[in-house]
């Protein structure tokens, strides 16, 4: 019996072997050497210098340039959160509040913007927005404007894109929040003689905070870690803080000092994500994804 | 007893939330079929030309095969894993569970960019230079928490009593994996692959980092097309895209149902 139990006991540990494994050698060990290159030096010649040196955090941590962006990349996922949660919420409210088939297709079809590739639906708005766009046609062919009007590549843009890539997710979080609450709690506030307002305010709201949370925590850190969008949709002036990193070490080969800005942001977003977990739990984040 | 009046606002709220999120993609495919040369507005008429144009095009047909190559092996990889530590995790109760749980999914806890330098400036140094493996190593390591998520929702309502039935009745603990648990977990395994398959036929993020010069996937194609400008050939690539990806997991998910609907009503059928 004593050999069952070992066996048992043994079991999960042999299952998981391949998938810790993994996230052993490709993500933690790997993090600890990004650690290690931020503090090493480019060499002359383009290589690496394994000598200690602080200049890559004080460069990052003192420059302006660094922080200016920093703090834009901060703006902007914080501006796409807001409106992905304004404009998220009463949709995911209908979709609750909706019965049988109806809401089904409805979450079906929310299921189908996370199939369709990123980089279509970063560069679909080339085609509404673009100076030969959907848009700039159609006021052409009314007569409003004779010349087209360039509505790209500005931070709006940006925030337009991924408040596009982003709703889904703030969308179906929010929904699995509400989908839990029992609907006749608003009804029992409002026979109690609450308005429909303050028994949305006083119960539904409040008991859908851990889905908004799940939400906003994906939007922002989804938001803050993006590349390709200020690439596609915004100007040269548009840059976000990933697109440093990317920059560093893809195009100067200067990989110390991308190793040094990706741990910046992995601490910013990393202290978002730690902060939140203390207060909700990332199993909530699982309930959204599952 | 009547609607509130504040319903009729939300429901026309969600009909434009949803308009705004497809409207755009539509675009996209109604485009794909402009018989005009600019990838533009105003149509000029009905064309499948670009599709024709797409198909001989050896860059994108590379990068298709690519693409291809590299999401069904990343999937293959990354169900392996995942269906192995999703049953640890739901079969079995064992010290440091929920510590594994977070190291289970931490790779979408870490933003992507950060999980790219990392890997890359790692492997780097243990002399991997950029190239197909190391491709394949980042996608795996990126899927497997979406794996891991889907795989364990579904194994929560696969029972146990037909596992044990087997054991006691002299089957090996892999005879019982092979012949009993994985014919159950079948439609979790598969939702896991097809997933997996989605996220890395559609990645560009991580692949712009590992992906060696000259190898290019549907995406990072794309993405280089754009730099110049967008063309109706950008359009009919990605109308191919979403048609892929799209309705492969419709596909899937038919089928699926199909599946399932036939075993359970053999299931039922008294033996």
């Amino acid at each position: 019996m004593a050999s069952i139990e070992q066996a048992e006991r043994r079991a999960p540990w042999i299952l998981l072997s391949p998938a810790l494994t993994a996230v052993g050698l490709l993500l933690l060990v790997p993090l600890v050497f990004v650690l290690v290159y931020s503090f090493w030096l480019r060499s002359a010649v383009g290589g690496i210098d394994a000598t200690f040196s602080f200049n890559n955090w004080a460069e990052v941590l003192g420059d302006r340039f660094y922080r200016d962006i920093l703090l834009q990349t901060i703006k902007i996922a914080l501006i796409t959160t807001v409106v992905c949660a304004l404009a998220g919420y009463p949709a995911a409210y209908f979709i609750a509040r909706v019965k049988g088939v109806n809401r089904g297709f409805l979450l079906l079809l929310l299921m189908l913007p996370f199939w369709v590739s990123y980089i279509i639906r970063t560069m679909s708005w080339i085609n509404i927005l673009g100076v030969s766009g959907a848009v700039n046609s159609l006021l052409q062919a009314m007569g409003i404007v004779t010349d087209p009007i360039q509505m790209l590549y500005n931070e709006t843009t940006v925030v337009l894109g991924l408040v596009h890539y982003l709703l889904p997710f703030m969308i179906l979080n929010i929904y699995v929040s509400l989908d839990g609450i029992d609907t006749t709690l608003e009804d029992a506030a409002h026979s109690l003689g609450a308005t429909r307002w303050q028994a949305f305010t006083e119960v539904t709201l409040p008991l859908s905070m851990p889905g908004l949370g799940a939400g906003a925590l994906l939007c922002f850190v989804l938001g803050a870690g993006t590349y390709i969008t200020p690439i596609i949709l915004g100007g040269p002036r548009d840059a976000m803080f990933a697109n440093l990193v990317f920059d560093a070490i893809i195009t100067q080969l200067d990989w110390p000092l991308g190793a040094a800005l990706s741990l910046a942001l992995l601490v910013v977003l990393g202290t978002v994500v730690v902060v939140y977990n203390r207060f909700a739990g990332l199993g909530q984040l699982a309930k959204g994804l599952g | 007893m009547r609607k509130p009046t504040g319903f009729t606002w939300i429901t026309l709220w969600t009909i434009f939330v949803y308009l705004f999120m497809f409207l755009p993609i539509g675009v996209v495919v109604l485009l794909s079929f402009n018989a005009s040369q600019f990838g533009s507005f105003p149509m000029t008429g009905f064309s499948l030309q670009w599709f024709g144009e797409l198909a001989t095009n050896d860059a994108i047909i590379r990068a298709f095969q690519t693409s291809a190559l590299l999401g069904i092996l990343t999937a293959i990889i990354s169900t392996t894993i995942g269906v192995l530590a999703s049953l640890a995790m739901v079969r079995y109760d064992f010290p440091g569970k929920t510590t594994i749980s977070t190291l289970l999914i931490a790779p979408i806890l870490v933003p992507e960019v950060v999980l790219a330098v990392a890997l890359l400036l790692f492997l780097q140094l243990m002399n991997v230079p950029k190239s197909f493996p190391l491709l394949l190593m980042g996608h795996v390591i990126f899927t497997l928490p979406f794996v891991v998520l889907v795989v364990q929702a579904r194994l929560i309502g696969v029972r146990r009593d037909y596992e044990e039935a087997a054991m006691s009745l002299g089957a090996s603990p892999i005879q019982t994996f092979f012949r009993v648990t994985l014919p159950l977990i079948m439609p979790a395994v598969m939702a896991g692959a097809l997933f997996a398959f989605t996220i890395s036929f559609d990645d560009i993020t991580g692949t712009l980092f590992w992906k060696p010069g000259g190898v290019e996937t549907v995406p990072t194609q794309i993405f280089a097309m754009l730099r110049n400008s967008i063309s109706p050939e950008i359009n009919a690539l990605g109308t191919v895209m979403i048609v892929l990806t799209v309705g492969l997991p419709l596909l899937g998910l038919a089928v699926m149902r199909q599946v399932s609907a036939r075993q359970g009503a053999q299931a039922g059928a008294p033996a």
